[in-house]
């Protein structure tokens, strides 16, 4: 079996956000895989151990995504493609469907797997955005996966609802919470992954120009939201503390 | 100039889903003068078409057939399409929903369109101006599309709906439709959801953390919820602690979520769950711990014991509206 991951690194969901110059800052920032990549990484590992075949995590990002691609390794992955986006303008959703959809245009694949949403932009366009440029079906937000023959059941979070979905392969399937638990990298996993492939693609190397892949939003502003003033803590008997939250929540707040 | 606009209405059993009017507000904003267009898609849901013409929509376009009964990117990937080429809009909007930011995905790729996932608010004054939330609510950003076809997704309870106008006479018509060849397939859908309904459209939540102790400690919690209309969420410590199912998570990983009142009992305020809830309009926190990070971004705090204190609330809030 041919299966591939789909990986971003992403702040560590511990960070604070701070911006300097207009822009987010990622100073002494710590990186991690996005955590519903890590679900995908995981998933793809036990498809391959219960079917053979070889698993490749694929990022399109900067060069210091090899530390995020090397632990994608060390979990179990066979081989690493790193796909550099420098110099490519307003990058955006868009962007990065057209560098993957080009990257998988002479590939032979099965499944595909993704994170559903990314910590960061947290927009959920990749997986189906690149599911039509290759002219394949998909399934988003997936917390079962079952394989059999060409035949995949996967059960698909619907806002709480579970959706039980038939689908044959090929098939790019995005991950939700839930899916598995991801397994940490293991010492010998962590030895055995310096020494696995890990490729570096520029866009060149997939006769693509920085203009093909120019995104068709722009962002104009990042800005943090507003402090909040600090709230009001109740005191005095707990009876009336509750007579009295309540009073405020329904004439001072009007929530209720 | 105006745009003239397509707005994707949803239906959740049988009932327009609240975020449907929202985008129809939203819709008006992104025309800017040109005409807005409902189109509601689904097995059997005409009747329901007239109200979303109260809500704003200019006209109203009715999608039936048996293969949209349940969501499938197939199914409402072509019949959406079939509607674009015939209607030829410049901008589509779309609830943030579980349908909403699959389809818009699928058809901007199809389209090789812009698409501003997630918005909370649209500046129309100008140059048109999304605001979204990145990093989970930790920081927002504004964009803009920059020529051709635009699709944005809303998030829920964000954009005020317009006033519902009753009087207003609606103009109705079906389009017809060919679907054919779908690759998925629903097999069945089993309910999870509570109550209260979904967490993302919630307008109140009620959300429990490891200091609710057990599977049965969110009994007070959804007693409270249905005095309240609300729903039930719970941090990721609650999850993992395996008291609740993840569906029910709100965090940084997890359903990001903004209700008019947040109630967080026995949560202590981890970064990652703050994330998810921070932009709730008012927040209220009850923990027994006074010094509960939870406290720095509550309007109102109880310190207390929420086994004391969230039977009192329902308590005290069912006399209240009872009164009322």
């Amino acid at each position: 079996m041919n299966i591939y991951v789909i990986m971003k690194r992403t702040f560590d969901t511990e960070e604070k956000i701070a911006i300097e110059n207009g822009e987010i800052s990622d100073d002494g920032v710590n990186f991690i895989i996005n955590p519903y990549d890590e679900y995908a990484i995981e998933e793809a590992i036990k498809l391959r151990d219960d079917n053979d075949g070889e698993v490749t995590v694929v990022t399109v990002g900067e060069e210091e995504a090899e530390k995020e691609l090397r632990t994608a390794l060390a979990m179990g992955c066979d081989k690493a493609v790193l796909i550099n986006n420098e110099d490519v303008e307003d990058y955006d959703q868009f962007s990065t469907t057209v560098i993957l959809a080009k990257y998988f245009e002479d590939k032979e694949y099965d499944i595909i797997l993704g994170g559903n949403v990314t910590m960061d932009n947290g927009t959920g366009q990749i997986g189906p955005r690149l599911a039509e440029k290759l002219g394949i079906a998909h399934v988003s937000t997936i917390v079962d996966l079952k394989l059999k023959g060409e035949k995949l059941t996967v059960e698909r979070d619907a806002e709480g609802d579970a959706e039980v979905i038939e689908v044959s392969l090929p098939v790019i399937v995005t991950a939700q919470q839930g899916l598995n638990e991801p397994r940490y990298p293991s010492l010998p996993g962590i030895m055995k992954a310096k020494k696995k492939p890990l490729e570096v693609l520029e866009l060149d190397d997939l006769d693509l120009d920085e203009d093909d892949a120019e995104g068709l939003t722009e962002s104009v502003e990042v800005f943090l939201p507003p402090e909040k003033a600090a709230g009001k803590v109740l005191e005095g008997d707990m009876e009336d503390q509750v007579q009295e939250l309540v009073k405020l929540l329904r004439t001072e707040a009007k929530v209720i | 100039m105006g745009r003239k606009t397509l707005v994707l209405a949803e239906a959740r059993e049988n009932q327009l889903r609240q975020v449907s009017y929202e985008a129809i507000a939203a819709g008006k904003k992104v025309a800017d003068g040109g005409e807005v267009i409902a189109v509601l898609l689904g097995d059997n849901v005409s009747s329901l078409a007239p109200v979303l013409g109260h809500y704003g929509a200019d006209r109203v376009l009715t999608v039936e057939d048996e293969n949209l009964k349940n969501y499938t990117p197939d199914g409402y990937k072509q019949a959406l399409k079939q509607v674009i080429d015939g209607e030829t809009p410049e901008a589509i909007i779309m609830g943030h929903t579980a349908i909403g930011k699959d389809l818009s995905a699928v058809l901007a790729g199809k389209l090789n369109s812009a698409l501003v996932s997630d918005v909370t608010e649209i500046d129309a004054e100008g140059d048109l101006t999304f605001t979204r939330p990145i990093y989970a609510g930790k920081a927002f950003e504004k964009k803009r599309f920059k020529e051709g076809l635009v699709f944005v997704t809303i998030r829920p309870n964000n954009i005020e709906a317009l006033e519902k106008d009753e009087s207003k006479d609606v103009s109705v018509s079906p389009f017809d439709v060919a679907i054919r060849d779908l690759r998925t397939i629903v097999k069945d859908i089993v309910k999870k959801t509570s109550s209260g309904g979904d967490l993302s459209e919630a307008k109140i939540i009620i959300s429990g953390g490891r200091g609710v102790k057990s599977k049965d400690g969110f009994e007070p919690l959804q007693e409270l919820a249905d005095v309240l209309g609300g729903a039930v969420g719970a941090s990721r410590g609650a999850c993992d602690a395996d008291y609740c199912d993840y569906s029910l998570q709100i965090g940084q990983t997890g359903k990001v979520v903004t209700p008019d009142l947040y109630i967080a009992c026995g949560i202590s305020g981890a970064i990652q769950h703050l994330a998810g809830m921070s932009n709730s309009k008012v927040i209220v926190a009850v923990n027994k711990d006074p010094e509960a990070n939870i406290f720095n971004v509550a309007d109102y705090g109880i310190v207390g014991d929420l086994f004391e204190v969230v039977p009192l609330l329902t308590k005290y809030f069912k006399e209240a509206l009872q009164e009322a």
